[in-house]
């Protein structure tokens, strides 16, 4: 759908200020960055600080701590299985290494797996690849360029964008590894945007002091995971790999470590025991819980389940107080609504406006900030663009960034979105694009240490289901990153202890059995089921004639 | 932005509703739908043919044809908007050959890909794969510069491939065409493109430990003396070309002396 004519008339008032804008950009000035305590102020607007939205968790390791309530709902939640009804004794899949989740953190610690010797086996809910690494957009940062950037600046920007907060060995780790992982990519055939002379293109991002911003045109996440995913293709022998099959309980033995998982056929509607000498979960984030009825940029199978699995195990959790609202997600046109439109926008020089065309923040704020002020404009201050549904959003001044680079350069860094915007009748590189901040990223996630170990024997984690290293918000560009440097170190250690450390014992659910006894005696919670697996979207009118959900005679 | 885009159509009430048939069966649905969305307000919950909800991932191949038309039209159905009297299919799976390598020892010639996929060859070059790429790539351009041996070209051409597979199920010549596509890109990536010195610096520089002493001194400061070192850094101003460094070359190491 393109501009309505009330919407074409608002963007006059974009049109107006930016020849103005444009020749400010080139002298070098920009809007003023905020200060520390301009960002503190600021963040009273963003969802993670609305009281309403979080309440305590009751059982657990992390007993007392205050989250979303929609994860809370999901922890206070019993088990999908009744854990008496499966037989531990034989199992149907017996493997080196567990990696539960497809995407580019299991992949990566499936691939480092067998390196070190392993059979791997990977088991994911949807495709392999069908995950929020396929879909990062933006970039990958590692400090590549020594004679402006290291690993010093890197941590101080990645600290700076966590409040100070993150996990200091974590972050030393993931800038150190930074380079390696780069040069990883680059051996695997990854074709990354370079210079003739092979130099790699490099942008800002937010939060960033030195352009360390590498990517592939606009697809980078899909480009490294289709690149990775035809590598574990490449060895079929040692790398099993189970789609739509997703893992619902870990697996424990009577000494406490973690020796695989149950498994869930989506298809045939089967539970399956895998027995592992470790294991890695790698399941990803949670926008698919939709916190506070946001929108989300996040894949279809996005719904957390390693979060509540690891937890019923006794991991701790961290850092899950803090939700990543991306601060440009597009909101018009509506079949596009929720859709990542990446921070390289911004990052290339596109401004951000509110419905009289003027500028109200820096763009290259981090995350939170951004996302806090856009917010603001739209609601307190009453400056945003309202949409034909009644939604409000900003601009984002796309069209600027063709006057700044050079006529072209949308068309070639952006294919992806101007072909989608195209097809909706919007030409970017003329028309500015309209966002809102969209539930993006999940922070937090499980404790780990930096070789990706949490607090149980035989147990890895690796990716967005680990938490500690961006503290309490993420940089772009440091997840795609996180998600290999900790998956390959995961997939290593994993792919050590199995070897060397593993010791068998008499497998266990026990520890689920406890926990569904436990949650039992919380309010509600008896009624909800975790992990969720996959989101409903069907029509609750359908739905309701669905009359017969168990199997009556031969059919359901 | 209170309601998440599923929930909220779920409610919307006053919306004109269309005809299309999923599988040759009636559904009426709303019109502002994509194809995904418009599977599920008709009642199904998607486990194939959905993945990223983004026009990414390429779980979702459609194909849909209308009343009276010879044509077959194609779409991810994430991204393709529903319209009056659609008979839509969708194709979350075609099975497809993948020839298995070990790109290292491989060399980025025309004779790699006859080699790993000598069925290029039978190609009668008649542009179904083109017509059939919901993402508009000319797929048997990038098929002909595979069987001429121009890696680079086929790289260039294919690098918007979602690897859907709706080429592959139409073709006469039962080609896979994206794997092709992507065992071109890696070779190209691998062995054409040239390597990035200044990564392979950066690797040895780091590996050999010329920052690990900033790093730990950062480590080891407390957060209130970290917040006013973060606060000096200097930034890169956003127009600097390539080869930029600053006046404080601490902790770096300037490309110009090498
Ligand atoms: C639209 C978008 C754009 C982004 N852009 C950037 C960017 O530019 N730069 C950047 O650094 N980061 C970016 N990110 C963030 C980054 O892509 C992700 O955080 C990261 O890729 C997560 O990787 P992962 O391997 O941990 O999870 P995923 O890639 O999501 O993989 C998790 C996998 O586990 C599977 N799974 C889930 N539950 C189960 C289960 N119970 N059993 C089995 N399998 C399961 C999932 O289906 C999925 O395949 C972006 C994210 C999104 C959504
Ligand atoms: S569909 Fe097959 S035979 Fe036809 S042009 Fe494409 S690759 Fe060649
Ligand atoms: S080239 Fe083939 S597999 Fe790739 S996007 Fe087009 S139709 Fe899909
Ligand atoms: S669901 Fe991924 S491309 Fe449509």
């Amino acid at each position: 759908m393109p501009y309505t004519a009330e919407l074409k008339k608002l963007i006059k008032n974009v049109e107006k200020t930016r020849a103005r804008r444009v020749e400010k950009k080139r002298k070098g000035e920009e809007f003023p960055a905020m200060s520390l305590d301009e960002r503190t102020d600021i963040l009273k607007y963003h969802p993670d600080f609305k009281e309403e939205g979080r309440r305590e968790i009751c059982i657990g390791p992390n007993k007392g701590y205050k989250i979303a309530n929609e994860m809370v709902d999901l922890i206070h939640a019993r088990s999908r299985v009744n854990p008496e009804s499966i037989d531990l004794s034989s199992p149907d899949y017996e493997t080196d290494v567990l990696v539960i989740g497809g995407g580019g953190a299991g992949t990566a610690a499936a691939l480092l797996a067998r390196e070190n010797g392993c059979r791997v086996l990977v088991a994911t809910k949807l495709r392999i690849g069908d995950a929020n690494t396929m879909m990062a957009e933006g970039g990958i940062q590692a400090a590549t360029k020594n004679g402006k950037d290291s690993p010093y600046y890197h941590y101080l920007d990645c600290m700076g964008g966590g409040h100070f907060k993150n996990d200091p060995d974590l972050v030393e780790t993931l800038v150190t590894e930074a380079p390696d992982v780069l040069a990883w990519l680059e051996k695997l055939g990854a074709m990354f945007s370079k210079f003739p002379d092979g130099r790699l293109k490099a942008l800002h991002g937010g939060g960033t002091c030195r352009k360390r911003m590498h990517s592939a045109g606009d697809i980078t996440g899909a480009e490294i995971m289709r690149t990775i995913r035809d590598e574990a293709k490449n060895h079929p022998a040692d790398i099993k790999i189970l789609e739509f099959t997703a893992a619902v309980e870990l697996i424990l033995n009577d000494k406490g470590a973690c020796e695989g998982a149950v498994l869930y056929n989506l298809e045939t509607e089967e539970y399956f025991v895998c027995k592992a000498r470790a294991t890695v979960i790698a399941t990803g984030g949670s926008g698919r819980l939709h916190i506070q009825n946001f929108m989300t940029t996040n894949h279809y199978g996005a719904t957390g389940d390693g979060l509540f699995m690891a937890y019923r195990a006794g991991v701790p959790l961290k850092f899950l107080h803090t939700v990543q609202y991306h601060p440009t997600g597009a909101v018009f046109p509506e079949q596009a609504e929720g859709l990542l439109i990446t921070e390289k926008f911004r990052g290339a020089g596109a401004n951000v406006l509110n419905v009289d065309g003027e500028q109200f923040v820096y763009e290259r704020e981090p995350r939170d900030v951004e996302a806090s002020a856009i917010i603001r404009e739209c609601t307190v201050r009453g400056k945003g663009v309202p949409t034909p549904t009644g939604k409000f959003g900003c601009w984002l001044d796309s069209p600027m960034i063709d006057m700044l680079k050079g006529e072209g350069y949308v068309r070639k860094e952006f294919p992806g979105k101007w072909i989608l915007f195209k097809r909706y009748g919007i030409d970017i590189t003329k028309e500015p694009m309209m966002i809102h901040p969209t539930l993006h990223y999940q922070n937090g996630g499980l404790a780990i240490d930096s070789s990706g170990k949490t607090d149980i024997d035989g147990l890895y984690a690796a990716g967005e289901v680990a938490g500690g290293i961006h503290g309490e918000n993420r940089l772009m560009g440091n997840s795609l990153l996180d998600v290999l440097v900790f998956g390959r170190l995961a997939g290593s250690a994993a792919a050590a202890y199995a070897k060397k450390k593993y010791k068998p014992g008499k497998l266990s659910l026990q520890h689920v059995a406890a926990y569904n006894k436990e949650v039992a005696s919380i309010e509600d919670a008896a009624t909800r089921v975790s992990p969720m697996v996959l989101p409903d979207y069907s029509n609750p009118d359908v739905r309701k004639r669905q009359l017969t959900t168990d199997y009556v005679g031969t059919i359901r | 932005m209170s309601k998440s885009a599923e929930k909220s159509r779920k409610k919307e009430v006053k919306q004109s509703l269309i005809p299309i048939y999923i599988m040759g069966k009636k559904h009426e649905v709303p019109d502002s739908l994509t194809i995904q969305k418009a599977l599920e307000y008709a009642g199904y919950q998607l486990v194939r043919g959905c993945g990223c909800r983004g026009g990414i991932c390429g779980a979702c191949g459609t194909v849909y044809r209308f009343p009276n038309s010879y044509r077959i039209e194609v779409g991810l159905s994430c991204q393709t908007v529903v319209e009056p009297n659609m008979y839509i299919a969708q194709l979350p799976f075609f099975p497809g050959n993948k020839a298995t390598y070990d790109l290292d020892t491989l060399t980025a010639t025309g004779s790699t890909l006859a080699a790993l996929y000598p069925e290029m060859y039978k190609c009668i070059g008649c542009g179904t794969c083109t017509r059939s790429c919901p993402m508009d790539i000319d797929v048997m351009e990038y098929i002909s510069r595979a069987i001429r041996g121009d890696i680079a070209g086929t790289a260039e051409a294919s690098f918007d491939c979602v690897m859907c597979g709706l080429c592959a199920a139409r073709c006469p010549a039962e080609l896979v065409q994206y794997n092709i596509a992507i065992l071109a890109r890696r070779l190209y990536a691998r062995h054409i493109a040239p390597p990035a010195k200044h990564l392979a610096a950066a690797v040895q520089n780091t590996r050999k430990g010329v920052f690990e002493e900033g790093v730990k001194k950062l480590k080891k400061m407390g957060t209130e003396e970290l917040k006013k070192v973060y606060t000096g850094r200097i930034t890169e101003p956003d127009i600097a070309d390539e080869f930029w460094e600053p006046e404080d070359m601490t902790y770096l190491v300037s490309e110009k002396t090498r």
